[in-house]
């Protein structure tokens, strides 16, 4: 989006920005409020700060967009199937948690490999928020129990995989991801059900009032999400993914 | 997403298109109201709502987009009232645990019906129990596939074990029509209006991915439950699970919702362990992961006309339904 240009308003006046800038200003561009705001306010954070590495432009940057996820939730269950948690959880969360291990490992590699010369590096990660002894978050604790960091990948997962989807170019990537995107939104189901019974789908995740759709995060919010989780020189922009 | 823009852009292809939508003036009202009345998530439906109404009904919706809908529509018109007429069968003898989580599915595919009509411009006649046969005898012109699921048209459902059973495999099926329909939503015309109708199917997708997890946990008998079926599919299960009938229009290949579709290339076999452009075994890629990872990681898509094929078995006149 040519955002930036619209903050100068010297800069160009041809047709469909100056119109925009009009509007803006206009009865309608006022009254539209929260929302245009909140496309502006979006708009500033796509101002790439020097420390982010950028996942890069067009199919190539979404699957390294991908890449980057899947590298995190791998990261993630590799060491929770090696934390004290683990060691006392039930059978059907050991199994199910070996298996989110292999499945996010499996995804991680094939993006490594389709990406070739051009995948971004191996990241490094900051788990320092999560309780590996715990299953869920403890009462008033201050760092995430296991489960709840699982549902909050998974989640996260499948929104970015909706809110990029629109932006892939070749069809087959777009199957890939919808390969995919279907198998983490298995994976949330079933973790939300370890915690809550009759969560796998809700309010948070999915529009359960208007219209049944699972809700989408643009890669820029579902990266804000991702850098907490990820280490300095590690974290991400996906500036150029649009 | 930028509405102004998008606007903008279909006024460079389509000058009258601010008096399709009344006016100017009309056009931003339509869209402060849906920002009150939607929350942003929402906003690609109201959006293509909109678009529907500016160009009268899907006149110019490309006609692919048009046959992918109406196929999704028939899919959750199906599943909605195959799960309406279990929560009202007594003899299932439905746990509490169960009746929740199955509620809550009905409840979203009666959403997904809304939304795809919406999306089609609400000009579909709504398809009733009457129209569905879930015994699979096509309204008694073929055997009985699942005893104890009603009469054609009509009746409650007696049998929990078939029931459960056709519920994996309906929402299996509905994962792999929706993924496989995404190609065809993914046209770049005018784009926005249809790029928010691909992210509609993708956001529907994804949902039916979670029933499915559900339904699958409750086969096993919940949760904690170790028995088979896993949340996801196994490669075991393409095998294992009957082909259904196809009236021989889909010979040789068996049809079933595990197995491929056609071409295979495309649509392979849920025990598939080759991706990417090169074919790569994802079961090899990775060392130390169990024999089943590389195939239960992927879901595939299935073509239209195999889902048809599928999907025609629960139709009372399948002449009908699911073309």
């Amino acid at each position: 989006m040519p955002e930036n240009s619209a903050d100068n308003p010297a800069s160009d006046h041809s047709s469909p920005l100056a119109r925009r800038r009009f509007l803006r200003y206009s009865g309608a561009g006022l009254a539209a409020g929260g929302l245009w705001l909140a496309g502006c306010a979006k708009d500033k954070n796509e101002i790439t700060p020097s420390s982010r590495l950028d996942v890069g432009a067009g199919d190539p940057g979404i699957l390294n967009f991908a890449y980057a996820l899947e590298q995190l939730e791998a990261a993630f269950y590799a060491q929770v199937v090696a934390g004290p948690y683990f060691a006392s959880a039930s059978a059907a969360e050991k199994a199910i948690l070996s298996d989110l291990r292999d499945h996010e490992a499996i995804h991680a590699a094939l993006f490594k490999n389709l990406l070739g010369s051009n995948a971004i590096k191996d990241l490094n990660f900051d788990f320092s928020n999560i309780d590996f002894s715990q299953r869920t978050t403890a009462e008033s604790a201050s760092r995430l129990g296991v489960l709840n960091a699982a549902r909050a990948f998974e989640d996260l997962g499948v929104a970015a995989y909706n809110g990029v989807g629109r932006y892939i170019t070749s069809n087959d990537n777009l199957l890939l991801a919808g390969k995919i995107v279907s198998v983490e939104a298995r994976h949330a189901a079933i973790i939300r059900e370890l915690i809550t019974a009759n969560t796998f789908v809700a309010s948070d995740v999915v529009d359960t009032t208007n219209n049944g759709l699972e809700k989408s995060k643009r890669p820029q919010d579902v990266l804000t999400i991702a850098n907490t989780f990820l280490a300095e020189g590690s974290k991400l922009s996906a500036a150029n993914i649009k | 997403m930028d509405l102004f823009q998008i606007i903008n852009d279909i006024a460079q292809a389509d000058p009258e298109v601010y008096a399709r939508f009344d006016s100017r003036r009309a056009t931003f009202r339509h869209l402060l109201g849906f920002g009150r009345k939607f929350s942003a998530a929402a906003l690609p439906v109201a959006l293509s709502t909109l678009f529907t109404k500016a160009y009268g009904q899907t006149a110019t919706l490309p006609a692919a987009v048009i046959n992918a809908l109406t196929l999704a529509l028939q899919l959750e018109y199906l599943e909605y009232h195959f799960y309406d007429t279990a929560l009202n069968s007594p003899a299932l003898m439905l746990s509490s645990d169960e009746s929740r989580s199955l509620t809550t599915i009905r409840n979203d595919e009666n959403l997904h019906i809304t939304t795809l009509r919406s999306a089609l411009g609400n000009t579909v006649s709504p398809l009733t129990r009457k129209d569905f046969d879930y015994t699979g005898s096509q309204g008694q012109t073929q055997a009985v596939l699942f005893p104890g699921l009603g009469a054609p048209g009509t009746g409650l459902f007696t049998d929990r074990t078939a029931f459960f059973s056709l519920a994996q495999m309906l929402e299996d099926t509905g994962v792999r029509a929706y993924k496989g329909a995404v190609p065809s939503l993914n046209i770049s015309t005018t784009q926005d209006a249809v790029k928010d109708i691909l992210e509609v199917a993708l956001n529907i997708h994804s949902v039916e991915a979670r029933h499915a997890a559900r339904v699958r946990s409750l086969r096993r008998g919940g949760v904690q439950s170790i028995t088979a079926p896993k949340s996801w599919t196994t490669p075991d299960e393409t095998p294992a699970t009957p082909p259904l009938p196809h009236g021989g229009t889909r010979a040789p290949n068996a049809v079933g919702p595990y197995n491929a579709g056609s071409p295979a290339a495309t649509s392979p076999a849920e025990s598939n362990v080759l991706q990417g452009p090169a074919a790569l075994n994802v079961q090899t890629l990775t060392v130390g992961v169990s024999g089943t990872a590389g195939a239960e990681a992927f879901d595939e898509p299935l073509d239209a006309a195999t889902v048809k094929a599928i999907a025609k078995n629960f139709a009372v006149t399948p002449a009908l339904l699911f073309n």
